[in-house]
């Protein structure tokens, strides 16, 4: 293989390396730093104020409030998708009819745009006018107030999740369902075993390294996709459907609090670094690789 | 702008002494809330403004929402290249100030003429365009909420189609007759719809408070006035219209407000003016508008967007850009501007163009959001308005939701306004 030239290699390896220190290096130094000082303007210069930002996010009550939607938010999503996909991923590797039409419905909310998905589902949910409301009234039940109700918001949210979630880990367990051996599942059989002792036995631990996979990414996405909480409920009534980001968000676009906002940031970032390191040490060891 | 240009183009200002033919390239950022026609007219204005005016060109820059428009002008400002001119919310004057971005307008338009024009726009208008006695913004896209009801509706109920509810009472009374139910009792048609949810609510929840006697903020900026009776009462009525059954309980979206109304799902609604053209445009009965029904009297919020200029910029700069406004909101294109969307033109002589008389005529529903302007007070808006805002917010929905009462709900947020608000006074 021909050597590329040193200024060559120089040019290809400052590209990548000034993006990456510019989009995510300098910006997450800089919020460190910001996070120790409070928020200025013209006329109220900014000063370092130490950990007051700290301070006052232990303070915080609509954080708890958050912190707690955001747990039962990953809590709630990921056991539900990761089962809800498994179950599709069984339904479209069998062999009765119409599987490639079930496979594409599947997928299908999955390949539509978040933004698009929320606008759909605003649609549903409207009280009086939308379908699931109509739905209801005909069969005479009283419509719910779906996004209006802070009993019922993060729920509404949670199902939109799902709903948007399921079909894309349907994919990657749908390759590791034809990836496990014929002649394992065979040899059970002779062994005598029952199609569910096979499947709990055989299959699901063969399915494991997709599992945490698929579980990793639902964690992240449970943090990072928020487009919903915006074109939804704004995080209301009351802060009932917030989550962690779009406070972050709110806080720092819509008040302008760029310092708070920098605080919130480096305790996302702590927190995700937490989970990561319990994810990858205790689970890694747990999982069956062939 | 570099410091040679700026020397050079004060060269060229002086040499040009005696005319006023100096060049200036502006940079407009303007917000859309909705519709497309809106972005068309105001490039169609711009063009027309530099046809008139071949020495100066203007970059019109659509910069996205409100919030979205603030933050770019004031990211730009910050880093030293601010827009000349821009359309900002009304609200946001004392954020604006206090990062010193803009000029005050009254500094500028200091003529006699000048004068004259200010005095031009309503008053209602000019309430949240002042802050220490000088005027920093002119109105251009401003609105206020109205009270829209079915006149099939009101038939159906035995009301008068011309006398919509004027009080609170009167509300809670004809909304009881026009609430329909189905054989199972669920409601199909619910007497009113008040938005209860996010900024939109705020925003008339304000308007219910200045008809109660009262006004949630200050024109300084620093103090608001949450935990009021008059505050308290307000928000005691909109718990009450779902407690009497003529409104929907819960939190009640602004978004699908007029969606409800055109469905027929509720026989009234309130909400901003800037849906009169989508209104008229859907409703396939026959609607009228009156004022927002009063607790002590009529009373509305003025809301939506104001021109400001920009500082930083030169002399000659500013001086094209207050030239521009003074065009933008001239007779004939403030009528085109207001006919194109629904806002409210903002002086009376726009009102006495002949395209503006025909509009009104073939929607008189038009004029109602004008005539209230004289019971209007000033929008919800402090120093640090996104937070102190979101206070409110959270007291309403807390409120409407069930969660607390108004009394408690108003008390919290005042007291986390203050500890805001404190190191401004």
């Amino acid at each position: 293989m021909k050597r590329l030239k040193p200024s060559l290699v120089f040019i290809f390896l400052v590209m990548p390396c000034s993006l990456l220190v510019a989009f995510t290096y300098y910006p997450a130094i800089k919020s460190l730093f910001s996070s120790f000082w409070n928020q200025g303007t013209s006329r109220r210069p900014s000063k370092f104020v130490g950990l007051e930002n700290y301070q006052t996010l232990l303070a915080d009550d609509v954080l708890a409030q958050i912190l707690w939607n955001n747990a039962l938010y990953a809590l709630v999503t990921i056991p539900i998708s990761i089962g809800l996909s498994i179950g599709m991923a069984l339904l479209v590797n069998s062999k009765i009819k119409g599987t490639s039409l079930m496979r594409l419905s599947f997928f299908l909310p999955t390949m539509l745009p978040m933004i698009a998905v929320a606008n759909i589902w605003l649609f549903f949910y409207a009280p009086g006018i939308g379908l699931i409301s109509q739905i209801m009234q005909y069969f005479g039940f009283e419509p719910i107030n779906f996004l209006g109700d802070a009993s019922t918001s993060l729920w509404s949210m949670i199902v939109v999740a799902i709903w948007k979630e399921s079909g894309l880990f349907m994919i990657f367990y749908l390759a590791a369902l034809q990836a496990v051996p014929a002649n394992l599942k065979e040899a059970a059989k002779i062994e005598g075993a029952s199609g569910i002792q096979v499947f709990f036995d055989v299959v699901l631990p063969l399915l494991k390294p997709t599992t945490i996979f698929v579980a990793v990414n639902a964690l992240i996405n449970s943090f990072r996709l928020i487009d919903h909480v915006i074109v939804m409920t704004e995080g209301g009534p009351n802060n009932s459907s917030a989550l962690l980001l779009y406070y972050i968000y709110e806080v720092t676009f819509a008040y302008r609090d760029f310092a708070y906002g920098s605080a919130l940031t480096v305790f996302l970032v702590a927190l995700l670094g937490l989970m990561a390191l319990f994810q990858f040490k205790i689970l890694d060891k747990k999982a069956h690789y062939q | 702008m570099k410091k040679s240009n700026k020397i050079i183009a004060g060269l060229t200002a002086m040499l040009m002494s005696t005319g006023s033919a100096f060049a200036a390239d502006l940079e407009f950022y303007f917000p859309v809330g909705v519709n497309a026609p809106a972005v068309q007219t105001i490039t169609d204005l711009v063009d027309a403004w530099v046809v008139q005016n071949p020495q100066h060109t203007v970059k019109a820059i659509y910069a996205g929402n409100y919030d979205e428009t603030t933050t770019k002008a004031l990211t730009a400002a910050k880093a030293g290249s601010p827009p000349h001119v821009a359309v900002l919310l009304a609200a946001d004057i004392f954020t604006l100030v206090e990062e010193e971005v803009v000029t005050p307008i009254s500094d500028l338009a200091n003529s006699d003429a000048d004068k004259e024009w200010l005095d031009g726009f309503y008053k209602g208008f000019m309430k949240d365009a002042i802050f220490e006695g000088k005027t920093y913004a002119v109105p251009f896209q401003r609105s206020t909420p109205v009270l829209y009801y079915n006149k099939e509706a009101f038939k159906k109920a035995g009301l008068d189609i011309n006398t919509p509810p004027k009080t609170w009472e009167e509300m809670i009374e004809m909304g009881k007759k026009l609430t329909i139910k189905d054989d199972n009792g669920n409601v199909t048609q619910w007497g009113t719809r008040v938005p209860t949810l996010g900024g939109g609510a705020a925003w008339i929840y304000g308007g219910l408070v200045i008809s109660n006697g009262g006004l949630l903020s200050s024109d300084n900026g620093v103090d608001v006035h949450l935990d009021t009776p008059e505050a308290i009462g307000a928000l005691e009525f909109l718990v009450e219209l779902a407690e009497q059954g003529v409104m929907a309980k819960g939190g009640i979206s602004w978004g699908d407000t007029p969606k409800a109304f055109i469905e027929g799902n509720t026989a009234s609604m309130w909400t901003s003016t800037g849906n009169l053209k989508f209104v008229s445009d859907n409703a396939d009965f026959d609607w009228g508008v009156g004022f927002m029904p009063g607790g002590k009297g009529p009373g509305a919020p003025v809301g939506g967007g104001n021109f400001y200029i920009f500082d930083g910029i030169t002399d000659e700069e500013k001086a094209a850009s207050l030239d521009f406004i003074k065009y933008m909101t001239s007779a004939e294109n403030a009528a085109k501007w207001s006919i194109a969307t629904g806002y409210i033109a903002p002086r009376a002589d726009t009102w006495e163009t002949p395209v503006m008389k025909e509009y009104a005529a073939t929607l008189p529903q038009a004029l109602v959001a004008r005539d209230q302007l004289e019971y209007a007070g000033r929008e919800f808006a402090s120093f640090q308005r996104g937070k102190v805002t979101s206070f409110l917010i959270d007291a309403v929905e807390a409120s409407v939701g069930g969660q607390s009462t108004p009394a408690e709900a108003l008390a919290k947020a005042q007291k986390l306004a203050d500890a805001v608000l404190n190191e401004y006074k």
